[in-house]
């Protein structure tokens, strides 16, 4: 890295190992993310994407290794534990409440209320304010009164990044987001991403699909049982070449 | 710039899929309401010396209560997607609990704790097996179904107890007095059903009622007490269960270890037909009031109409379908 350019990570994974029993599902991996950097995470079934991750969102801790935040050794207990540290994550399932509205969803678990202890209500006009805020950030036209069921693939995945933006997060994490849409919503989807990406957000992409990866990302990172097989910049690297890393054709670049 | 910013804002906040019209046409709850109007219409044309009186009025609001209050308990079991098929008994207990207390030199007030301390108990164990135990709501509340009315029969030695001690008549004008020419737990129902609206409505805990019953995964996911909001609600429908079964014991003066039989069945009517939704995620104060004022109605015509009361469970059988038709009919709609 040029020294002129040289910013501080705001995720770093040093030598990061997950073993269950005699399986190593994540063996000694370091990465480290930058503010505003979109970082393609790659590689096929099994090859350690979703353990990564999970580690990362506080699922469960490392065997061996280290995580810091902002240069801090960082322990993630628990899903919270990763939340107040900054770490927001996408589930492939997106995870939201069919019968609830936009802005609920946006705000579950961190409903804005008005009054005082016990006798403090749901601040809906805040609520619907600030989820409608969001949503134009992400140039989406998803409506905060409106419910889930009745919304695109699209507009659900609007929501569920919006409401990792609730909390100004240094990192968000997404699982698949374009992996049950149609083209013309992952083209939305892929927009989010990048208005999430202009606020100066690290977002780690795991997916399948190479042209989404190629379309937002500076970085791709491949894993292969467990290792970090490559770590290139998106314009030094093609498809081709990922594919190869991903399926073991091409054993490892630098 | 940043005006036309703000404006846009403000329009897309306040834009909704629905008008509040259509969101009214479409609900159930609303037609239960119709169907109400006009079966009382028919009932005062049909029988204009007996159905639109003043007694007959002051006995369908009283009748109604009953089931109502326990119904407003359930629909937050309900919303989370459970069941709670244990709450005629839980009445018929904490009827008991408050006849041998008060029969035995208890005061009124006294009474009253120690009933709601135990319907309490009843959903702690309900709500701890579900919750944490992870056993299916239907199995659980079957196997309290059970117990908490041989607990009853235990406790009362199977007697009927119309002695209520010191309070005697507190306890009778409580459940059997009237006020303003209002029966007195007309007003107690109308009190808890404000008290649940507003709960459901306008609280974090009511937001996460309905969280756990759209998507249970999602709210833990999000971080949200699931485990402690289900012991809750269980703990709420079968202190609403005692809550009844003290008005009730007001009312009739007299308990026996059959209070409160296929009471459940009646309530789980009364939620569905309202509107509340058995897979979860939907559900009302309002709809609950409905569901049982519209059983209470059909029980109180057919009498009054001179039908054979063998008819009554075929009408209220007819009820529960046409009422969940309208959720079908809308379901299959948005399909296609």
């Amino acid at each position: 890295m040029p020294l002129g350019l040289m910013r501080l990570p705001i995720l770093e994974l040093n030598n990061i190992s997950k073993h269950f029993g005699a399986i190593h599902a994540v063996n000694d991996v370091s990465l480290s993310l930058e503010p505003g950097e979109v970082v393609g995470l790659m590689g096929d079934n099994g090859a350690g994407k979703s353990t990564l991750v999970k580690m990362i969102a506080g699922n469960f801790p490392p065997t061996a290794g280290q995580i810091r935040i902002e240069g801090q050794d960082v322990h993630l207990a628990h899903p919270v534990a990763a939340r107040r540290a900054g770490i927001e994550i996408v589930h492939q399932d997106l995870a939201l409440c069919n019968n609830l509205t936009a802005a609920a969803n946006v705000f579950l678990g961190r409903e804005a209320r008005k009054g005082v202890g016990p006798l403090s209500v749901l601040d809906y006009p805040y609520m619907y304010k600030k989820a409608g805020e969001l949503f134009m950030e992400l140039k989406s036209e998803t409506r905060p009164r409106d419910l889930i069921k009745q919304m695109s693939g699209g507009q659900r995945q609007a929501v569920a990044i919006a409401r990792t933006m609730l909390s100004k997060p240094k990192v968000v994490l997404m699982d698949e987001p374009t992996a049950a849409i149609s083209v013309r919503q992952v083209a939305e989807v892929l927009n989010h991403i990048r208005q999430l990406r202009d606020q100066g957000v690290a977002i780690v992409l795991i997916s399948h699909r190479m042209p989404d990866v190629f379309a937002v990302g500076d970085r791709v990172i491949v894993l292969r049982r467990g290792r970090k097989v490559a770590d290139k910049r998106i314009k030094d690297s093609s498809p081709e070449e990922v594919t190869g890393l991903i399926t073991g054709a091409i054993e490892q670049v630098a | 710039m940043a005006s036309t910013t703000s404006s846009s804002l403000e329009q897309i906040i306040g834009k909704q899929e629905m008008t509040w019209v259509t969101r009214v046409l479409r609900s159930q709850t609303f037609w239960v309401i119709v169907a109400i109007i006009c079966a009382c219409i028919y009932l005062s044309l049909a029988a204009p010396n007996s159905f639109p009186t003043l007694k007959n009025f002051y006995n369908i609001t009283r009748n109604f209560t009953f089931t109502a209050i326990i119904a407003l308990g359930m629909t937050f079991v309900i919303i989370t997607g459970g069941i709670d098929l244990s709450v005629g008994s839980t009445l018929c207990l904490s009827s008991m609990v408050l006849a041998v207390t008060m029969h035995n030199g208890a005061s009124l007030e006294l009474g009253i704790v120690y009933s709601l301390l135990s319907g309490l108990a009843v959903g702690l164990f309900n709500g701890i097996f579900v919750a944490y135990l992870k056993y299916p709501p239907f199995v659980v509340t079957l196997g309290m179904l059970s117990i908490a009315r041989s607990i009853a029969m235990v406790v009362s030695a199977n007697q009927t107890l119309f002695q209520f001690g010191p309070d005697h008549s507190r306890l009778l004008a409580l459940g059997g007095g009237a006020t303003f020419g209002i029966s007195n737990p007309v007003f107690y129902t109308v009190i808890l059903a404000l008290v649940v609206g507003f709960v459901l409505r306008f609280t974090r805990f009511g937001r996460y009622v309905f969280a756990i019953g759209g998507n249970e995964h999602a709210a833990t996911l999000a971080g949200l007490p699931v485990r402690g909001v289900k012991v809750a609600v269980y703990c709420v429908s079968s202190l609403a269960a005692a809550l009844a079964g003290i008005v009730e014991t007001g009312w009739l003066g007299a308990v026996t270890t059959n209070i409160g039989t296929g009471m459940e069945l009646q309530v789980i009517a009364a939620a569905v037909i309202g509107g509340a939704s058995l897979v979860g995620g939907a559900g009302t104060a309002l709809g609950a009031l409905v569901g049982a004022a519209l059983l209470e109605i059909i029980r109180n015509s057919l009498g009054l109409l001179g039908i054979n009361a063998f008819w009554q469970g075929a009408f209220i059988g007819s009820a529960i379908l046409i009422a969940v038709a309208f959720e079908r009919v809308q379901q299959l709609r948005s399909r296609d």
